[in-house]
């Protein structure tokens, strides 16, 4: 029974509060190799179909799989950073079905015996109401295991599209590992949470450019319902395509409320792959066969087992960059900044190793996150621009930071200055020195100045000194007007008070 | 009787294969007498036994992995050439329905 | 001289000191082949450009006096299931009637290195499945010995094309005998090395655990002198040991006196004809007159091995074949409208009745229900059998038995029952189990004039003692055709 939006909508919105999801997520990551995993041919993105392929990626007759030492590698560094156990002895599977862009008819896949297991990630999920506050959550992984990519069906927009699909080989082979966790997901926010969490780690310790537009990085959702207070889990369904950070919470509340509304409406649900329709905004049942998932599954024998012994696993675990939960709580620890700064300038590693750079040579390293946070990145989302990429490099904003610490510029100043540099490119130094706008510091300067200002109104000193104070603020005004600004204005003011007695 | 005629006939549809009608009664009595003789394992006691999936030779542990460098990929025509339905650029089968 | 005749140490001689050129002895063997192959069937394709630009750049060394590689010359014949470049590769199948590899098979590669002169892809049993060479989508070999007769198979067109002097040596694959068996009902010398000793890259794959590349020949020296090419680790084969090869050659002249040489029981059972089992014990003896201490030993599950065989053989044929699905290369079945139509129909019609029912009994013992009471079962009582060679090495250094049954059935006489065709591969499938290598010798005939074949085992690449018994047993004589 397919219920319609509508129907679902309008059970939900009822009965939603008297449910709860139960998710988990598998994940599928391409590794950041040059070559496939079992053959030599090129994994770059947006070459000319059907050029990336050799005898053994086609599955020509005769032809082997090798397995590629670095797929090994980047698996087993993630697998530690997301601290499962690797295995020593992990083995291949097959996993045979008929597709026309699967070539051999099996994908060379782990099976029951993976490369690693038994993980765990921690989570920050938004508490909701106002504000910025998150609790921490940790969600278990049940395995990691490495396997083939399978080539590309294009079902449209080609001469014959009508009749045939046509078909690219160019992604067959290309590495991937799934990261499957357990059901301990309980919202589509949670579930957001996780994709985040463990997409930031993986560019951290850089196995994958976990670009989802070009298929680097792919979720698939378990999902079920049951009532709250309930401990048994509900039928569940699989829900593919949820290719996109914005669609994936989109695709679970609609399918948790399809769940709600169909067993709302003494319906059953049936046990079954659902793919997300982005256009439709709804998940939609796969037309599958009866025997479709007979996989039989044996060891691919054209392969040894993988062997990671404990010296290999060592290495790596010591080559591991540092995490992002890890510098997170460093940030705090070392630099004084709160959570949440700590948090936000760790949620890339572009912009972490930015900020340690600008707080390496800037005066103040919580000044340093303030402007980062504030300026460069309010700037650099403006501009469309990745921190990678700034106009303003570290060492710059961190000169322009001394500049502003030792009153040269005045924080407003500064503010100035950092704007022109970030169009310009230009440092700090060369723009004060072009403007002329450097601060004015001097003593005598200054109160050569304000004596100027008293003399020209000695009618409001005369005022000010028979008790109407709020003129001070006008003096001031009026020192700044004359010098553009570039009076340091703490020093007006203490010199106006020393002059006005 | 060790296999049906339905079960041939899920085998034939899991593995791809179109039996005729009059092969179908044929391969049934074969893999019958087949599996017949091969249920003579069951005289084994093998609970104490660990499969065995191929012969390993003594090696390095890392010794069958290759490094990650590009090779060679085949020129396109070439992996087209022997397709029986293919333009420059892709191979080509009937429409597929599911998806 | 007939330059047919030739073993490879004669034929280098022949060539160096310029009696004659390799050009001529590639077209003598053509030749041969042109007058003889109608009868006998050896040859599926010939690939004479390709030996004729071969021989040339041999006569070519030759004339500048350049040292000449250790195949130099010698004519070939490839059994149809490995890769060779832009020559059709078929596998003895309709489905890939078409098919041109774009790539040469590593064995093929290191022949061609080596100086072989590949004359052409001989015939076999479609994808290797079979005993008799009558599985052919093409046409059943004859075994020289006598046209009414298979020459045995798989590898049939191979061993044929040697006994008959239409190659000086070939290639064939051996996934449960398919290379012992025909040599031995084709009177010549056939080796199955150490399971990962030969490349399998570009050997169109029956059974990926069990199956070997491997040599025939006229002579044990001759075998070896292939075999030391093709040998050796490959990076294109994850599975091919990384073991170092020996000089067989030198190996070939030490001492049997003293060998242990162990007899097997279990293969002298019934079901073993009567003038195979009076031959191979004429040979045996002869082992004992040549020093080597025989003893009987015994492999308790040499019984079970056929049916553990069919179970593994099959599982992985299901898999291995799957890729025959119409889309990228070769045959398509015309007519298809829907994409489950064409998978059906091209397979339907591109395979033929053994291959079908190996891919249906292989698809079964996989599928859910039966994985563990089949697939499992066999992979743990292959770990007995394995066992059971290990322990009987402990013993001794070889084994000794016979290669098959019986001598070559005639045309015709199993193709209806399938099960009765599986039996003539009892006495070879145990060694291919256990990835231990294993050589067929011919061991005399029987009194209708048919070969008939003693099979040696050895220890893990111990391929070394292997060829030296052989060599020991061959040169002996009395026991040639």
């Amino acid at each position: 029974m397919e219920l319609t939006r509508e129907e679902i909508a309008a059970v939900a919105e009822r009965k939603r509060a008297a449910y709860e999801a139960v998710i988990g997520l598998e994940v599928h990551v391409q590794l950041k190799t040059a070559s496939k995993i079992f053959c030599g041919c090129s994994t770059r993105f947006g070459d000319p179909p059907n050029s990336n392929v050799c005898p053994v990626c086609l599955g020509l007759p005769g032809s082997l799989p090798v397995l590629n030492r670095q797929v090994a590698e980047l698996a087993t560094r993630t697998a530690l950073a997301i601290n499962c156990q690797v295995r020593e002895q992990s083995i291949f599977a097959r996993k045979n079905y008929f597709y026309p862009d699967l070539p051999k008819g099996y994908q060379i896949s782990q099976y029951d015996r993976p490369l690693a297991e038994h993980g765990r990630l921690e989570i920050h999920v938004p508490t909701g109401g106002a504000g910025k506050k998150t609790r921490k959550k940790r969600i278990d992984i049940t395995r990691l295991h490495l396997e083939e990519d399978a080539g590309k069906s294009l079902h449209e927009g080609l001469p014959e599209s009508e009749a045939k699909t046509y078909l690219d080989f160019n992604r067959c082979g290309v590495p991937l590992m799934e990261i499957v966790s357990e059901p301990d997901l309980r919202t589509p926010e949670e579930a957001y949470a996780y994709l985040t969490t463990l997409k930031q780690v993986l560019e951290y310790i850089e196995v994958s450019d976990c670009d989802m537009e070009k298929g680097s990085l792919r979720c698939d959702a378990n999902v079920s319902v049951r009532p709250v207070g309930t401990e048994k889990f509900g039928v569940k369904t699989e829900v593919k395509n949820l290719n996109s950070f914005r669609y994936l919470a989109k695709a679970l509340e609609y399918e948790i409320d399809r769940q709600v509304a169909l067993l709302e409406s003494g319906g059953r649900i049936e046990q079954e792959t659902r793919l997300w329709n982005t256009q439709a905004g709804r998940t939609e049942p796969m037309r599958s066969k009866e025997h479709a998932h007979d996989y039989r599954y044996f060891p691919e024998p054209d392969l040894l087992p993988l062997v990671m012994d404990a010296a290999w696993v060592e290495d790596i675990r010591r080559a591991m960059p540092e995490l992002p939960a890890a510098k997170e709580a460093r940030f705090v620890e070392h630099y004084g900044l709160s959570d949440y700064d700590a948090e936000v300038l760790t949620a890339n590693r572009a912009l972490a190793d930015y900020f340690e750079a600008t707080a390496a040579k800037a005066p103040n390293a919580k000044t340093a996150a303030n402007w980062i946070q504030t300026e460069l990145l309010g700037a650099l989302k403006e501009a469309g621009q990745e921190i990678s990429r700034s106009p303003v490099p570290p060492q710059a904003l961190a000169e322009l930071l001394q500049l502003v610490e030792d009153g040269t510029l005045s924080g407003k100043m500064g503010k100035t200055v950092f704007e022109k540099m970030f169009a310009s490119g230009k440092s700090a130094r060369a723009i004060v020195a072009a403007e002329k706008m450097e601060q004015i510091t001097d003593a005598g300067e200054i109160e050569k100045l304000c004596g100027e200002v008293l003399a020209k109104n000695a009618d409001k000193v005369e005022q000010y000194k028979k008790g109407k104070q709020a003129l001070f603020g006008f003096f001031v005004g009026q020192v700044m007007k004359a010098t553009r600004g570039q009076a340091n204005p703490r020093r007006v003011n203490d010199t106006l008070k020393k002059l006005l007695g | 009787m060790k296999i049906t005629r339905k079960d041939v006939e899920h085998v034939a549809a899991l593995a791809h294969l179109e039996l005729r009608e009059e092969e179908r009664e044929h391969m049934r009595q074969q893999l019958d007498d087949i599996l017949t003789y091969v249920d003579k394992l069951n005289q084994v006691d093998t609970s104490q036994v660990e499969p065995m999936a191929q012969v390993l030779a003594p090696s390095r542990a890392d010794a069958a992995l290759r490094d990650d460098a590009v090779g060679p990929c085949l020129p396109r025509q070439q992996a087209l050439a022997a397709a029986p339905d293919a333009d420059e650029t892709f191979m080509k089968v009937p429409k597929v329905i599911e998806r | 001289m007939d330059l047919t005749k030739l073993t490879i140490a004669e034929l280098q001689e022949q060539l160096r000191k310029r009696a004659v050129t390799a050009r001529e002895i590639a077209e003598a063997h053509l030749k041969r082949i042109d007058e003889r192959d109608p009868q006998v069937k050896a040859f599926l394709r010939l690939s004479p450009e390709r030996a004729l630009e071969q021989a040339a750049a041999i006569d070519r060394m030759v004339e500048k006096k350049q040292p000449l590689p250790p195949l130099a010359g010698v004519p070939m014949a490839i059994k149809d299931v490995i890769a060779t470049r832009d020559v059709p590769t078929t596998a003895g199948s309709r489905i890939l009637e078409k098919y041109r590899p774009p790539y040469d098979a590593t064995a093929v590669a290191r022949l061609e290195q080596a100086g072989a002169v590949i004359l052409g892809k001989t015939n076999c049993d479609e994808f290797a499945m079979g005993s008799s060479t009558e599985n052919s989508s093409y046409f059943p070999t004859r075994n020289p010995h006598d046209l009414e007769r298979v020459p045995g198979g798989s590898s049939g067109g191979s061993a044929a094309a040697v006994a008959d002097a239409l190659a000086v040596a070939s290639l064939g694959s051996d996934t449960g005998g398919s290379i012992r068996q025909p040599a031995s009902f084709c009177g010549v010398v056939g080796v199955m090395g150490t399971y990962g000793r030969v490349s399998r890259y570009g050997l169109i794959a029956f059974a990926s655990s069990l199956d070997h590349v491997g040599p025939f020949a006229r002579t044990v020296r001759d075998a070896a002198a292939v075999l030391q090419v093709v040998a050796g680790r490959d990076s294109n084969d994850s599975t091919s040991a990384d073991v170092p090869v020996p000089d067989y050659a030198a190996e070939l002249e030490k001492p049997v006196k003293g060998m242990k040489v162990g007899v097997p029981k279990e293969y002298f059972g019934a079901g073993l004809d009567a003038e195979v089992r009076a031959q191979v014990e004429k040979g045996i003896e002869r082992l004992r007159e040549l020093g080597c201490e025989l003893r009987e030993v015994s492999l308790p599950h040499t019984d079970y091995a056929i049916a553990c065989y069919y179970i593994i053989a099959t599982a992985e044929a299901s898999s291995n074949l799957a890729r025959y699905d119409g889309v990228r290369y070769a045959f398509r079945a015309p007519g298809a409208d829907s994409l489950e139509a064409m998978y059906h129909t091209t397979r339907g019609a591109g395979f033929g009745a053994e291959v079908k029912r190996r891919i249906m009994l292989g698809t079964y013992v996989l599928s859910a229900g039966y994985y563990e009471a089949y697939y499992l079962k066999a992979q743990k009582v292959r770990t007995l059998l394995y066992q059971d060679f290990v322990r009987a090495f402990e013993q001794v250094d070889a084994l000794v038995t016979p290669t098959a049954p019986t001598p070559a059935f005639k045309l015709g006489e199993k193709t209806n029952d399938p099960l009765q065709m599986y039996l003539a591969d009892i006495y070879t499938v145990t060694g291919s189990l256990a990835g231990v290598p294993g050589i067929s010798v011919p061991c005399g005939k029987s009194k209708a004039g048919l070969p008939i074949g003693l099979q040696l085992f050895a220890k893990h690449f111990d391929e070394a003692r292997l060829l030296r018994l052989a060599h020991a047993f061959e040169q002996s004589g009395g026991f040639d055709l």
